[in-house]
């Protein structure tokens, strides 16, 4: 099986071939924004940090734009930054440029403000939009895709459909030779006894073991007890009876692979195989995570509909519920409801999301993109604003 | 007929694909197989059926894994939730 991809210099292959616009810090959005808006085919990564944060945070973000600018999605980056922010711009171009990208870095204090800041902008655009034009599909092997797994807006037929199916897929990618990211630790309290009895090492196992621990104490010191509060009434009436039956819904979309590794937010695997990132559940700072550590796609279960995709990243919408793949239908790209109403096994819908799988991976537009809903995006930090 | 299934081959207890009456038949899917029991219970959709009698204390398996455990006896065909299972860590 392969399927058609962009070459990078570093030996990366990406599904799509963007232009990124990065900003280093929330307050030159604006420039970034009207960049994208004057020449078609740039891909703006508008969030909201870079500045008045605590140093390990600054170390997050600047790991996580460089992540993102070298991504294999990414042909060229261009960085824009406004002068005073704690961000380092230097480290976050030669970032990107490390892994073989040309990189455009431009100032708006320094350049005279927001209108010539765009115009260079724009110029800095044209050139990089050259050099993309350059690459040209290739067939490859599925070892080089990494693909993040998520769900979100999920429902009584996620753990039964969608969460199931995927899971199996999970694995298929792994067997061979890819490489699957999940995180969204919130959702693992509860059933990491399980993640900690697959973990490929001791090492894996405690580390998984503390970064579970690291966020429920976190969440604790706030005064809410995650544990006890869970599941949650709604989640009762839907049929969950256990915080360990609700947790175990939402990991089964993971598969039943060896865990290789956990990493930071947005940090890069080390191997192929199967990863935990320190991760939050909210879809916006969750995505950037995994394409951040250089996923090129991203695989995302729900049952009430979440219209969400990612910027320079397609992301396929999985659906088990009936309803909603009839009423939200212009937000789903893999209907696995056959297997609430009977007409299809796990593993056939197993099947269906593969295939789509590696027809977006070859060019096939996700509804998310088709719709251009895919603006929306930020960093995941965890210290205070400042 | 109504419909369940099981999410893993090692689980005892399935779930309902529909709402299922009390004295209905309900045809389980267990991997490329199925199964056929009568529901002692009123069983809504997504919530959990037992594929066999379950001991107090014994461990109730859905995913392959063990998601809490038996409070009271649980009979083949009983709605399996709170009122008869209970978490193993919280």
């Amino acid at each position: 099986m392969e399927f058609m991809g962009f070459l990078r210099e570093n030996g990366e292959v990406g599904v799509r071939n963007y232009v990124a616009v990065v900003p280093t810090v929330g307050c030159v959005n604006k420039a970034v924004e009207a960049i994208a808006g004057r020449v078609p085919g740039l891909k703006p990564l508008l969030h909201h940090q870079g500045c008045c944060m605590i140093p390990s945070d600054i170390e997050v973000v600047e790991r996580t734009l460089i992540g993102l600018g070298s991504n294999p999605n990414v042909a060229a980056a261009i960085i824009i930054g406004l002068g005073c922010e704690s961000v380092s711009m230097d480290r976050v171009a030669d970032g990107i440029a490390r892994e073989g990208k040309p990189v455009e870095a431009l100032i708006l204090q320094e350049a005279g403000g927001f209108s010539k800041v765009v115009a260079k902008g724009v110029e800095a655009a044209r050139r990089c939009l050259e050099y993309a034009e350059r690459f040209r599909r290739q067939a490859f092997d599925l070892s080089h895709l990494m693909i993040g797994i998520k769900c979100g807006s999920s429902d009584a037929t996620s753990g039964i459909a969608s969460n199931t199916a995927v899971g199996l897929v999970a694995d298929k990618i792994i067997d061979a030779g890819g490489t699957v990211i999940f995180g969204e630790i919130t959702e693992l309290i509860g059933a990491e006894h399980i993640l900690v009895k697959r973990a490929e090492s001791q090492v894996v196992a405690n580390q998984i073991i503390k970064a579970v621990n690291d966020l429920e104490n976190r969440i604790r010191s706030l005064g809410i007890d995650v544990r006890g509060s869970n599941p949650t009434p709604g989640n009762i009436r839907g049929g969950l009876s256990t915080l360990e039956e609700k947790s175990l819904g939402a990991v089964v979309k993971i598969g039943r692979r060896p865990i290789n590794g956990v990493l930071d937010y947005g940090e890069r695997p080390r191997g192929k195989g199967l990863y935990m990132m320190i991760s939050p559940g909210r879809e916006m700072e969750f995505l950037t995570g995994p394409v951040a550590g250089g996923a090129q796609l991203l695989i995302f279960t729900t049952g009430k509909g979440a219209p969400q995709g990612y910027p320079i990243a397609p992301v396929i919408k999985v659906c088990g519920n009936p309803d909603t793949v009839k009423r939200l239908s212009e937000h789903i790209d893999v209907d696995v409801s056959g297997v609430i109403s009977g007409n299809e096994t796990l593993e056939e819908t197993a099947e269906k999301i593969f295939e789509k799988l590696i027809k977006v991976a070859s060019g096939e537009k996700t509804r998310a993109e088709i719709l251009g809903y895919d603006k929306t995006m930020n960093i995941y930090v965890r210290g205070m604003i400042l | 007929m109504k419909r369940a299934i099981t999410l893993s081959e090692k689980d005892n207890v399935a779930v309902a694909l529909e709402e299922i009456l009390e004295g209905e038949d309900v045809e389980v899917t267990i991997g490329g197989g199925k199964i056929i029991l009568k529901a002692l219970n009123n069983i809504p959709f997504g919530h959990k059926i037992s594929l066999r009698r379950i001991r107090r204390g014994e461990k109730i398996i859905k995913y392959g894994e063990p998601i809490g455990e038996a409070v009271t006896d649980i009979e083949q065909g009983e709605h399996v939730h709170v009122h008869n299972i209970k978490s193993i860590f919280v």
